[in-house]
Formats: C-alpha cells, structure tokens, sequence
C-alpha cells in the first residue's frame, strides 16, 4: 500500500491507493480499458489496477472454469472493471458473463440510462435507473423436454433474492438522492412468482418510507416508458424484465455505447459495459469507451470516490457535448481516431 | 363504452345484433360459461377488457380463460401510426402477432419451502411445436395475404435454449415454405431497444406470449398510446375483438375522458371480419378524419376532449352513404 498526493483545489488530500481487479476483455475490450486507464490515470484516481485474463481454463476436473488468479483478484479486492467478453457461439459453451455472475454471486445489475447532450434522441431528458435481479427468474437454465414437442422452462423466484434486491434498490436509491421506485411486474399473469417478487418489493418500502415506492405491470410500463420517460426515476424488477427494460432504456438515449453497469454481489461488485466485444472493429481504434468508461465513474461512486467521479463523468459529458468526438449510432466515433486523447487533453482534468 | 360502438352501429345500419353478456372480476362461474356458450353461439365477439385483482384470493383470470377455452391462439395487433397525433416515430406500419395461450401464461406455479433458502416459486412456461407452429403459420399466411415483406420472430433462445430455442426452430421451418417473405430471428431486449431507435426495420413480428405483450405495449406507446390501437384474438372457428392493448383504464372510467378510438377500430375489425366491409370502412374512415383531419384530441393524445366530444365529431364523419352505394 502506498500514498500519493493528489492535486485539488481545495489543496493536498492524502488518499489510498486501492487495487481493483481489471478485466480488459475480448475484441475492443483492451483498447477500451486502456482509455479508461490513461483517463483515470490523467485525473490522479487513486486506484492501482490488477489486470487479470478471465480466459476459461480446463480445471482438474476437466470442465473449463474461470482462472483461479482472476477469482481470487476480484476476491481480494472486492471491486472490478469489465470490458466485453465474448461468447462463443455454439453449444457447450456457457456465457462467460453468466459464469461471472455466478462465480461472484452478483444479484444486482444496476443500469443507469442518461440522456447525454450533445448526442440528440428522440428522448430528452431521460435518467432512469434499471435495477435487475440478476441470479434467478427466468435465467434459472432449468429447462426440460416434457414430452417430444412440448418444452417446459422454469421460472425460480426466491424470497431471499428479491429482498435482496429489493432491499438494495432502496438503498441505492437513497445513496443517490433519487425519490421514487417503482416495482414493475406481470403479477396478474404470474401471481405467485411475481406476487412473491412484489411482495418482498412492498416490504422493503414499508421498511424505508422516505422513499416513495409504486408499482405497475410491465406492459403498462413499456407503454409509458416510449410516451414519456420522464416519469420514471428507480425501477426494480425480475431479471427477465430487466433485461428487457434495461435494454429499451438504453434505447432510448442512444445505444449500450452510452450505458454503464454496475453488478452489485454480496461479497463484491464488478462494473462493465454491456456492449459487444465489436471484433469487426477491434485493434483499428475506432471503439468508444463511453460505456466503459461511465462504468468506471459508478465504480467510483461505489467506492465512494465521488469527487473523482464527478471529475471523470463531467469531462465526458462535456467532451461529447462539445463535439469534440462524434458518435454515430451510439458505437463509432466518425473520423475521431482516438477518444482517449480528446478527454485527456481537456483542461479540466488536470486543473 | 360499449354503449358509443351501439350507437355508431346503429346510426350506419350495420346488420349487427349484440348479444350482452356480463363478465367481470366477480363474475360467477356460471355467468363465464354463459359468456363462452355466447360466443360459441355466435363465434364472434366484441369484448371489454376485465379488471385483474390479483390482489384478492380467489379472484379468477377471465380474460386468461376466455382465450384458453375458445383456443383464441393469435393475438393480432397493428400498430399504425395517425397523421394527426404527434409523436416521435412518424409513419410506423407494424403487425405484432402473438401466441394467445400458452409460454409464460399458463398459470403452472407452485410454492416450495426449501430450508436453504426459505420461500421458493417455480413458474412454468410452456412451448410446444404444436402452437409454435401454429402461430408461426398464421404469421406468414398473414404476411402473405397481405403483400407484407418481412417476418421478425423474437425470442430469447439464447437464454432459454429449450422453450425459445424451439419457438425460434418452429418459425424457421415454416419460414422455408415461404421463400418469398424474408425471416429473421431477433432477441427480445436488442428488439425492444431497436423498437425505439429504429423502428421502420420492423414489418410483421411474430412472438410468444409474455413478448408480444411487451412489443405490442411498445408499439402502441409509439403511436400514441393504448386509447388508439385495436387487436383481435382469433381462432380456427372464433374471434373475439377488443383493445390492443387490453388495459381497462380503470383510473379513466366514469371521467367521460377515455379514448373510444381503440374500441371503436376494434369494433371496425369486427364488422371486416363478419364481410361488412363498407360498414368496417365508415367507421375506420370516420375514426381517422376525426384524429386526423379535425385534430380531436382527448386527454391522453395531449388535448381536452372529452369522449363525448369525440363521439359527436365522430357522428357527424360517418358518411353512411358508402354503405349503400356498396353494399
Ligand atoms: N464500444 C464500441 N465502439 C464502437 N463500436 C462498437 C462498440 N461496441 C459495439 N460496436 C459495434 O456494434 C456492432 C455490434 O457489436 P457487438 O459486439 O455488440 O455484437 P454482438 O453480436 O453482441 O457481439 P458479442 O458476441 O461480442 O456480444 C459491431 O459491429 C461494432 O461495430
Ligand atoms: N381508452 C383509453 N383512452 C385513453 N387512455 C387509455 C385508454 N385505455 C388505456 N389508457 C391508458 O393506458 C395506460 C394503461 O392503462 P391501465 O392503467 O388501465 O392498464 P392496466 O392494465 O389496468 O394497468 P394498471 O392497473 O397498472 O394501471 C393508462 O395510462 C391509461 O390511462
Ligand atoms: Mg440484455
Ligand atoms: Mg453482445
């Protein structure tokens, strides 16, 4: 452990350096992550970074799993940055990002969706929050062929993961100054696993009554969400349907280019993009670390960083706001070889 | 509501009895058998959406049941966009058609008490090639029927490889016979993503259940909102007409504010379907100058008409003439 000094305005802090697990990833994850680094890196972040590979190993017992290095770094550390992995398309082969979450038991994927100036929409004005349960519900990999032509798939709602989940929506919610969470769900449909999902929701709010709390069917929701936006602040539901929404909301500022995430576990939390690994574009220097970057500034946020985060969020939001990159679809940066440069270069970073 | 689509009925001749049946939350079992026997009886049907307490115990899935005893297995929605109501994406043309009976809907949940982690539900969804096929069929018969060029199937077979995996083969088998219409699978997130950025990709999309509640709420959102799309169910012998998006809007009812537009194109499909084709065609013409040309907007499109108002504007537009001159 060792101490830096960091420049501010206020004069000389004395923080900590902490370590956190970086997984660089596949395709344009290295060039990424190496954005992020130089970012951080210009902004004197007092972070010290344990690249790891997440590459899967045959283990002993002849089944591929995640290195042990890696397990342990984001073990020890507690905190991770994540570029794209990508996944084999095939069988047998299981989504890495899957083995990620299990392997840290990761139950909350939390994404927020801003609308950013200086990238224009068709939405104006969006901040929402998707907060998914992220281990159970419909991605429970339970699924048999009952009779030949007739699959059944298992949906698992547990008491315990949507308190969870529920109990963390709320927290999140007061940690940042947020108002209002609505619980979106198909408990008309569902009415126990949902009704057990909503219940659990119900009781979190009645444990934290600062904070206001509603809630509405996914369908109503979806019809509200693209009529206006702006009425929504916190959402907490069922991994299926957050997947869904987290995705709509992402739409509807511009693309998963945009968006950070953060996956909160029990025992550590690791923040990633959630786009592609892009191998059409990857080595050429045309990827945007946009995504990846704001993951980082939740990172921070969580490790409670907050004044380097606001540093590093604003010079990325002004960045973009002042054309100094140009963002096509939310992915390509037009005729703007490296993004990394442009942000470093601002005054405000090093002021 | 019902009550305006009577008046409208009359008011341009259709030749069209109603026979009322009650249905509601608290309707009693006998009361749904009578409901369905009805619509046995005269195989088609123009119906309000029911409100879902499932708050209360014992309160019974009619809307759910209804679809399952008249194997109603399409669930047909179009999504079009009015001149005359403002929103982001102009000029949208989309058909989401849905399986109607089975996937996440089948009401297959039970509750475990394991010690490990105490209150544990298991919900069922249920695929089968059976309606999988059946829908998927529908869907290019749709799409030829109508010179539509494009069919999205949306799934998540990348999670659910089993159940999605097998409604995505399902598609695709049938697709082959169609060589002239083009296929393509898309997951339901990107889909829901792309829904809202680029919309004009989409043409005719076909999806299970819990999907197509999610896209067609989307749709209906993009054009304006569920007072303006109309969707029927149907069957090999029976279709039941209703909103597109089967809200109630509980919170509207009695405020004299709700928007007949989606009951009123509902009521438009129904008399298509039985062969009143010039009927069909006065009330739809009549729905769109009112939006469109007159500009009437209710308070959900952002106005202050009332449902009256409308009503009164509608009245006048229905040109009944081209009833008889076709007739
Ligand atoms: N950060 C980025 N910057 C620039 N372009 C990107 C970025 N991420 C994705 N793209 C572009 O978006 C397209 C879709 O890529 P993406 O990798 O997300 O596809 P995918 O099928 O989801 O891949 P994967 O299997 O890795 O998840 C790519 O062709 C690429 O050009
Ligand atoms: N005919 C209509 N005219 C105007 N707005 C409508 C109409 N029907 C539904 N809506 C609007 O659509 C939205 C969803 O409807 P509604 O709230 O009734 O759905 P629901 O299925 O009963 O769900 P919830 O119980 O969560 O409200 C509401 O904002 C409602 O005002
Ligand atoms: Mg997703
Ligand atoms: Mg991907």
């Amino acid at each position: 452990m060792f101490l830096v000094r960091i420049p501010s305005t206020s004069g000389c802090v004395v923080a900590q350096v902490r370590t956190v697990t970086l997984i660089p990833g596949d395709g344009i994850g290295p060039e990424i992550s190496a954005a992020v680094q130089q970012i951080f890196a210009a902004a004197n972040v007092p972070i010290a970074w344990d690249p790891v590979d997440v590459t899967p190993v045959k283990g002993p017992d002849g089944a591929f799993h995640i290195p042990q290095k890696a397990v342990d770094s984001v073990n020890t550390h507690g905190v991770g940055l994540k570029g794209p992995l990508a996944t084999p398309i095939g069988k047998g082969h299981k989504s890495l990002n899957l083995a990620l979450r299990k392997e840290f038991n990761l139950y909350a994927n939390v994404r927020p969706a801003k609308s950013i100036e200086g990238y224009k929409t068709l939405y104006d004005g969006v901040d929402i929050v998707t907060i998914r349960e992220n281990t159970e519900g419909e991605y429970s990999g339970i699924e048999h062929s009952i009779v030949d032509g007739v699959v059944q798939s298992i949906k698992l709602i547990t008491e315990k993961a949507s308190r969870r989940v529920a109990q963390y929506a709320f927290d999140y919610t007061k940690a940042n100054g947020r108002r209002r969470i609505t619980a979106v769900h198909k408990a008309n449909i569902m009415r126990m696993s949902d009704g057990l999902f909503l219940r659990c929701c119900r009781e979190a709010a009645q444990q934290n009554p600062d904070v206001q709390f509603d809630e509405m069917y996914l369908d109503t929701v979806c019809l509200k969400m693209v009529q206006d936006p702006n009425q929504f602040d916190v959402l907490v539901m069922p991994n299926l349907y957050g997947d869904i929404l987290s995705d709509l909301c992402a739409g509807l500022i511009g693309g998963l280019g945009l968006t950070p995430s953060g996956n909160i576990g029990e025992s550590g939390a690791l923040f990633e993009s959630v786009h592609g690994s892009a191998p059409d574009i990857a080595g050429q220097d045309k990827a945007n670390p946009t995504a990846l970057l704001l993951s980082g500034v939740m990172m921070l946020r969580h490790m409670d960083l907050h004044s380097y985060a606001d540093k590093i969020q604003t010079g990325c939001f002004q960045t973009i706001k002042e054309g100094k990159v140009r963002i096509w679809r939310s992915f390509l940066l037009v005729d703007c070889p490296c993004f990394t440069l442009t942000i470093s270069e601002v005054q405000w970073l090093t002021d | 509501m019902l009550g305006h689509v009577k008046n409208v009925f009359s008011f341009i001749n259709a030749p069209v009895d109603f026979e009322e049946v009650k249905l509601s939350h608290s309707t009693t079992d006998a009361e749904f058998d009578n409901a369905i026997a009805a619509v046995k009886r005269n195989h088609v049907a123009l119906k309000g959406n029911v409100d879902t307490m499932f708050d209360e115990p014992g309160f019974k899935m009619r809307n759910l049941a209804l679809r399952t005893e008249l194997d109603l297995f399409a669930n047909v929605v179009w999504v079009k966009s009015f001149a005359g109501v403002q929103t982001r994406h102009r000029d949208l043309d989309i058909v989401v058609i849905r399986e109607n009976t089975e996937g996440e809907y089948r009401q297959l949940e039970h509750e475990v008490y394991l010690q490990t982690v105490g209150g544990l539900v298991e919900s069922l969804k249920i695929i089968t090639e059976k309606n999988s096929t059946r829908i998927a069929r529908y869907a290019f018969d749709f799409a030829k029927r109508n010179g539509r060029k494009k069919i999205t199937a949306v799934h998540k077979a990348n999670i659910m490889k089993l159940s999605d995996g097998l409604f995505l083969e399902c598609c695709h088998k049938v697709s082959e016979e169609y060589p002239d219409i083009e296929f393509e699978g898309m997951i339901v997130d990107n889909c829901s993503m792309q829904l809202v950025s680029r919309p004009h990709q989409f043409d005719v999309m076909v999806l299970p259940n819990l999907y197509g509640n999610i896209i067609t709420s989307i749709g209906a959102g993009l054009i304006g909102g569920a007072g303006l799309v109309s969707g029927v169910n149907l069957g090999e012998k029976y279709a039941v007409f209703e909103t597109g998006t089967r809200t109630t809007g509980h919170e509207l009812v009695g405020k004299n504010v709700a928007n007949p537009t989606a009951l009123l194109l509902a009521s438009s499909d129904m008399l298509r379907y039985l062969g009143l084709v010039p009927h069909a065609d006065v009330i739809k013409n009549a729905v769109r100058r009112v939006i469109d040309d007159e500009k009437l907007s209710t308070p959900d499109l952002g106005g202050n008409a009332s449902t009256t108002d409308f009503m009164e504007k509608l009245m006048s537009n229905l040109d009944v003439r081209q009833t008889f001159s076709t007739a």
